[in-house]
């Protein structure tokens, strides 16, 4: 396309204004529209760690789905599974609007040179974990991903909606399974506690740390990127979680959780940032495997990929030459 | 300093700080399968809208592909597929100054961002 | 900000609701609301055994493809391998449920509490001895090509089969065979595209290719064998004698193949029934340890 160069002389300072304007108006940028690197870079890191996310998030569930305890169970978990892959894709998907490209994401995915939520490093033990899984991992991302539908980036924004559509069905079906189990044997009953207790606490760090240990934010939020901030949306997801669990008949593991009367809000006890950090850099149960997965993935099937490459192209010039 | 950490990746906290030491890796220069855009017409009376993209060796395979990742292999819905490769745009921007001077493909700005790898926040 | 969205809200409402994005609806007992009387002159324990042969099939099939789920190639390959898996589960459980509803259960009544499901106490309480699958789906799925030419073996057998029993005169068959042609047809073309691509890629797909069509072919030699009760119920008009399906699934096989540049080997002298007599290799039993461990752990327990 011949731009003219009267367009290339334009001050970016003019763009810049435009584009202001643009987030100031809550209106979407789309892909061709001049953006800001630094948005471009903000936008491409957290979007590929959000398909990372999806898509290392199928494996602590995926690890229950030959050994789901009914059929119809494994249907449900199957498909919430292959959903999570479509989500990975979705976004993938998006990140490639803005200049990225999958392979190499999920390159540097594989090589840590990009990270996913550290919730997935926790090993899954019993078959509850799946249930408290949708019920407050994924009640969690609900939680973040819905202001995300709003996002000032239209591909991610629409991207959300989808995903958010099948993220509230997978909270529903995870909190089904719950009941179902609290309502079954003495065995089952604790297996729900017992997950309860180990999810609890690294739910809550799904948020990110504290407001005031939480450099990038301001300027996210400052760019539509991100719509409210972690602490905001972590005492959101107490105070719906905290009426479930009862209805439930779960303890949640923290004796300083009640609720102030004061502000309505459900406060609180203290997080252990310092085992976030250490799951995040790497240490956590399962991190080693999670990647292992992906790299298998990857290598051992290479050969497929080049196959089907190979194919397309010698068809295309039969076809050509036909 | 501290791992730089936000929640901003929707699913939860993500860390943006110092990487975790990266360990030597055989390079991985496979190239990936083009890209397509996929347009769905949900039912009879509506136009086929764009709905996403996926990759995919040729048309086939990406018909299929989208056939079942976005309709979920809804009998009656209608698939397009196109590499966005071959799409050629005009934007409602187009002539406007403040339109991005770069690129003619709708879906994908030309510009691959490889960024170095020890630039803090990244 | 709502225009944008509209996009979205239109092929919801094209398809009815949320049900469509979020695949995983309908997932209840199986043959809810069906009318389950066996037709008269039918033997009904034949019947129930039938269904478990057809079951056991799909079932053991699911098992093996779910595998790939998070190992598979691509993205789009892993949506594609757990909507193959996701359809073969539906069937099993179908089938499971017919045998169930005509009482068939076996030994595994005696193991799992009044409170579980028909077809979850015939796949989780029987015993290898008592499954009804053919060995062809219960080999190893080796590597991605093994994986697609015996998806595809076994998608154009059980596709020829079900095509024949939408005639079943029990309609309750009849009716879950008219649901899953549809289904096996994806599953034989998404299997048939790949044996094409892999033939007729590199020099080590094709090599890989042609070593899965050599592995699979043996397994061939006894599905097209029927047990006694597959001829009595033939003879009724029940079931689909395999016999009778050979030489179609014959030709299918070694078109794809010869199309994909690989060479198909001689069909198998027809064998006696192993499988579908209950004698199985050891993968099974390592399969069922797998998918029933947990069931079993629990068998007072309901999901």
């Amino acid at each position: 396309m011949s731009t003219p160069t009267v367009e290339h002389s334009l001050d970016e300072a003019a763009f810049h204004e435009h584009f202001d304007a643009t987030i100031a108006a809550d209106r979407r940028i789309e892909p061709r529209d001049w953006m800001p690197e630094g948005y471009r870079r903000t936008l491409i890191r957290q979007i590929a760690q959000h398909a990372h996310s999806e898509i290392i998030g199928m494996q602590p569930e995926g690890d229950w789905l030959l050994a789901a305890p009914s059929l119809r169970r494994k249907a449900i978990l199957l498909a919430k599974v292959q959903d999570e892959a479509g989500h990975g894709m979705y976004l993938y998907s998006a990140a490639e609007t803005l200049g990225a490209d999958r392979a190499d994401l999920t390159d540097k995915l594989i090589e840590r040179k990009q990270k996913y939520s550290s919730i997935f490093n926790y090993a899954t033990l019993t078959y509850a974990d799946v249930g408290v899984i949708g019920w407050l991992v994924d009640g969690a991302a609900i939680c973040n991903q819905v202001p995300l539908c709003r996002s000032s980036y239209g591909p991610y924004a629409r991207a959300m909606i989808r995903i958010c559509k099948e993220e509230s069905f997978h909270q529903r079906q995870g909190y089904e399974l719950l009941m179902t189990m609290m309502r079954g044997t003495p065995a089952q009953r604790a297996m729900v506690q017992d997950a309860v207790d180990r999810w609890w606490w690294p739910s809550l760090m799904m948020f990110g740390p504290p407001d005031d240990d939480s450099p990038n934010s301001a300027q996210s939020m400052a760019w539509g990127i991100k719509r409210h901030s972690n602490d905001e949306l972590r005492q959101r997801f107490v105070d719906m979680t905290v009426p479930q669990a009862e209805f439930l008949g779960v303890t949640l593991p923290d004796p300083e959780l009640r609720l102030d009367p004061e502000t309505g809000h459900h406060r609180f006890g203290a997080i252990d940032w310092d085992e976030f950090k250490r799951v995040i850099s790497g240490d956590g149960p399962a991190n080693a495997e999670r990647i292992a997965r992906r790299r298998a993935a990857r290598d051992d099937n290479a050969w497929v990929t080049e196959a089907a490459t190979a194919y397309a192209t010698k068809h295309a010039a039969r076809k050509h030459s036909a | 300093m501290s791992t730089d950490v936000t929640a901003e990746g929707g699913h939860g906290a993500v860390p943006t700080g110092p990487e975790v030491p990266v360990e030597a890796t055989p390079a991985a220069s496979r190239r990936d399968w083009p890209l397509y855009e996929v347009f769905v017409r949900g039912k009879r009376g509506i136009n086929h809208v764009h709905v996403g993209s996926l990759h995919a060796a040729d048309d086939e395979m990406a018909v299929h592909a989208a056939r079942d990742l976005y309709t979920r292999r809804n009998e009656g819905v209608s698939i397009w597929v196109v590499q966005a490769a071959d799409i050629t745009a005009s934007s409602p921007d187009e002539k406007d100054p403040m339109f991005a001077p770069s690129g003619d493909k709708v879906y994908r700005h030309p510009t691959f961002y490889e960024i170095p790898e020890n630039v803090p926040h990244m | 900000m709502a225009h944008e969205e509209t996009v979205y809200e239109a092929l919801d409402h094209a398809s009815g609701g949320d049900g469509h994005w979020a695949f995983g609806t309908g997932f209840d007992e199986p043959l809810a609301g069906v009318d389950t009387t066996v037709p008269e002159g039918i033997d009904p324990a034949d019947l129930g055994e039938y269904c478990l042969m057809l079951g056991d099939d799909a079932l053991v099939l699911a098992q093996q493809l779910t595998r790939w789920v998070t190992a598979a190639p691509e993205l789009e390959e892993e949506v594609a391998v757990a909507n193959v898996a996701l359809d073969l589960l539906g069937q099993a459980r179908l089938l499971l449920a017919r045998a169930g509803s005509v009482g068939v259960l076996g030994r595994a009544r005696e193991q799992a509490t009044e409170s579980i499901p028909d077809e979850d106490a015939l796949a989780y309480f029987r015993d290898p001895d008592e499954y009804r699958n053919t060995g062809l789906v219960e080999a190893p799925n080796g590597d991605f090509a093994r994986t697609m030419v015996r998806l595809l073996a076994a998608a154009t057998v059980r596709l020829a089969v079900f095509a024949r029993l939408r005639d079943s005169r029990d309609p309750v068959l009849a009716a879950i065979a008219a649901k899953g042609v549809n289904e096996l047809a994806y599953h034989r073309d998404h299997a048939a595209r790949w044996v094409l691509r892999l033939g007729d890629g590199t020099e080590e797909s094709h090599r890989r290719a042609q070593a899965g069509v050599d592995t699979v072919w043996p397994l061939l030699d006894d599905v097209c064998t029927a047990t006694d009760l597959e001829v009595r119920l033939t003879a009724a008009g029940v079931a689909v004698d395999p016999a009778d399906v050979r030489d179609e699934v014959s030709d299918v096989l070694t078109q794809v193949l010869e199309r994909a540049t690989l060479t198909a080997p001689d069909w198998p002298a027809a064998a006696p029934p192993r499988g579908r007599r209950g004698e199985h290799t050891p993968e099974l039993a390592e399969l069922l340890t797998d998918l029933q461990g947990l069931a079993r752990q629990h068998p007072a327990a309901t999901w």
